[in-house]
């Protein structure tokens, strides 16, 4: 009889007849497609595909993100006349930029310049919000706690803190992230040059930690379960109870290594917090840049962070408080 | 179903990995560093065996052209239609003729800008610009020292044999896009002066044509109002882009990285590239847009403003021009400043 091991020399369940899970008037219902059964996909999860709930917020959350998608897509095949070559090589340069500062939060600039920025922005944070609350929806339908939902919201949370929020306190839409691969990045950079090095602001700094954080925990996590995989460890949590299982051996490997273990269920308190918490307080960052702090440079030297370097240069004064202002 | 997703897999994978290895700009020599700066804070210069002997090849002097007699007769006593070098000896004006032919003539020498019928015509656009152009280099040379020191500027610093010298500017194309669709502000299409960034094609206009302001961080930690917004911070860092394409450096060899408008943590030649900025405005402003009615189309921008200066038309890509060669001492007639 074949036992399930890892990845490399994994049994994949391809029953004759897909599995149509739970039962029940919520679950049953409104479930679409064939299941089909993917060799290929049964390599890196289950082998079985759909039937899938896509359900009214579902329906509505794919069409407000296809007509963002459009938007965007469509400005940006404009912007090298409608030449699908040009399209393909300058893909990851190409933009929707939002509105010129000079329209300030209006709400209906010229559709050229910020118009369908705001309407792009608007249908994709429709389509998300709308995806938060089937995602919430599902987990309960399915008698599960909201944590995946919760976790989500923080996503969002940074997403409109950049987008929408931090303009709005602003008073100008043209501090919102352009659309476009390249152009993002690039706005991430400006803004950081803009507001004095965000890296020394402290929630930024925070955000980092808990960036490199999340990912540490989840390499620590994923190696330990991976490791007591010979022992079925992705039982996780019906062995944590008892003894000589691979949860205990797992627990006392980190116990032996480091003096402290965390338990099958903290760890993943731990990983769902040090993720939740990396876009909130990078949302949090973000929302003071601007608005209460226009330089964290000269704030962080203030507050004694930014530590001083030995100056090998010789003194350098700005020539433009002697002569012309630049 | 098996073969179709093996088949698919293998010929992504093939795309995706040939795409990884063949599209970066590999380089394969060595990368030395020259601290600069204190240990620690990235402030360094960095360069190959191969880019240091690019640069070197690149800025090669012109062959000498040998010195001549301030005394005899005056240019003006001997040739006609003598406007700007009239200063200069007979045998100084041959002097720079000589220099004009072989740095800026490009294949048709003397004749680009002389009608060889008659070398005191003036019909040609060319020697129009050409006596602006003296005035120019004198100009920098005398009043520029701020800037060039005494190193100076001749015409080879930056024609390099060429009627047009490479790294001239013109305004920005109109956006292709047309009717309601987004403009963009001419950002969203890498080229060679935003360094292959997102950022503004055209970060010149009105700021090195004009007066436009470059600093965007606030000098005070709390805010006082609206500040610069993010599209003039971009500009400013596509032009900082601009700078660093033309020079050839890092962004580090004027500024400490960590607080860009931070004057005492930068370099001191930070200094020297505040009097360049404002010397290609007073150039631009000056010399380059007096010209714009004697400028034949082939030589306009997009927009049909004629070319003007930044950076790289001087600098070619490096750090002093012609790497610090002080061609300009031999050239009194330009008035390039001797410091023997």
């Amino acid at each position: 009889m074949s036992i399930y091991e890892n990845v490399f020399t994994q049994v994949q369940v391809h029953p004759k007849t897909p599995e149509e899970g739970l039962g029940g008037p919520i679950v049953d219902r409104e479930r679409i497609g064939k299941p089909i059964i993917s060799y290929w996909l049964g390599f890196i999860g289950n082998a079985q595909i759909g039937p899938l709930y896509l359900g009214t917020l579902g329906v509505f959350s794919l069409l407000f993100g296809f007509v963002a998608f459009e938007i965007i897509g469509l400005n940006m095949l404009a912007s090298v006349h409608w030449d699908p070559i040009q399209f393909v090589r300058q893909l990851p340069w190409l933009a929707l930029e939002p509105p010129k500062p000079e329209y300030g939060i209006k709400l209906f600039p010229p559709l050229a310049e910020g118009g369908w920025w705001l309407m792009a922005g608007f249908c994709m944070t429709m389509s998300v919000l709308l995806w938060w609350a089937r995602v919430y929806r599902r987990a309960v339908a399915l008698g599960l706690s909201t944590h995946m939902a919760w976790a989500f919201a923080s996503a969002i949370w940074l997403m409109l803190c950049m987008g929408f929020i931090q303009p709005l306190l602003m008073g100008h839409f043209s501090e919102g992230v352009p659309f476009g691969i390249f152009p993002h990045l690039d706005w991430t950079a400006a803004f950081s040059l803009r507001y004095g090095n965000l890296y020394y602001n402290p929630f930024h700094m925070l955000s980092i930690a808990f960036l490199y954080g999340s990912a540490l925990l989840f390499a620590m996590h994923g190696a330990t379960i991976l490791s007591v995989g010979r022992y079925g460890g992705e039982r996780e949590v019906e062995q944590m109870v008892y003894r000589g299982t691979a949860a205990e051996r797992a627990a006392l490997f980190w116990r032996w290594t480091m003096g402290y273990n965390a338990t099958m269920e903290s760890i993943h308190r731990w990983g769902w917090w040090c993720a939740v918490l990396c876009p909130l307080t990078g949302g949090i960052g973000i929302l003071l840049s601007g608005t209460v702090v226009d330089n964290w440079y000269l704030w962080a030297v203030q507050h004694n962070i930014a530590p001083s370097y030995p100056h090998v240069f010789p003194v350098t004064v700005d020539p433009a408080a002697t002569g012309v202002p630049q | 179903m098996k073969t179709t997703a093996l088949l698919l897999g293998g010929v992504a994978t093939a795309l995706i990995g040939t795409a990884l290895i063949f599209t970066p700009g590999w380089n394969l020599s060595k990368v030395h560093t020259v601290q600069t700066g204190y240990r620690g804070l990235s402030v360094g210069e960095m360069y190959t065996t191969k880019s240091e002997q690019l640069l070197k090849a690149a800025n090669a002097l012109p062959d000498a052209i040998d010195p001549a007699e301030a005394g005899g007769k005056k240019a003006t006593e001997v040739y006609k239609n003598v406007k700007v070098l009239t200063d200069l000896s007979a045998a100084q004006f041959d002097r720079v003729m000589l220099g004009f032919a072989a740095w800026v003539g490009g294949e048709q020498g003397c004749n680009y800008c002389h009608n060889p019928e008659n070398l005191a015509d003036d019909n040609l656009y060319t020697k129009k610009v050409a006596r602006s152009m003296i005035q120019m280099t004198r100009h920098i040379n005398k009043d520029w020292q701020a800037h060039v020191q005494t190193t100076g500027v001749t015409c080879y610093t930056c024609h390099r044999g060429q009627p047009v010298p490479k790294g001239v500017w013109y305004k920005g194309a109109d956006p292709k896009s047309k009717g309601a669709a987004a403009t963009n502000y001419g950002m969203g299409h890498p080229s060679s002066v935003n360094g292959t960034t997102a950022m503004n094609t055209d970060p010149f206009s009105g700021i090195l044509d004009g007066k436009d302001a470059i600093r965007v961080q606030a000098s005070q930690a709390l805010p006082t109002g609206f500040g610069a917004p993010l599209q003039k911070t971009e500009k400013t860092y596509s032009l900082m882009m601009a700078f660093s394409g033309g020079l050839g450096v890092n962004c580090t060899y004027c500024h400490g990285s960590r607080a860009f408008t931070n004057w005492t943590e930068g370099s001191p030649l930070r200094v020297n590239a505040w009097h360049g900025i404002n010397m290609v405005r007073d150039l631009n402003a000056n010399f380059l847009a007096p010209l714009q009615a004697d400028w034949p189309a082939n030589r306009l921008g997009p927009t049909g403003d004629g070319p003007k200066l930044y950076c790289l038309t001087c600098h070619q890509g490096a750090p002093k021009p012609l790497l610090g060669a002080k061609m300009a001492q031999d050239w009194a007639e330009l008035g390039g400043v001797s410091v023997k």
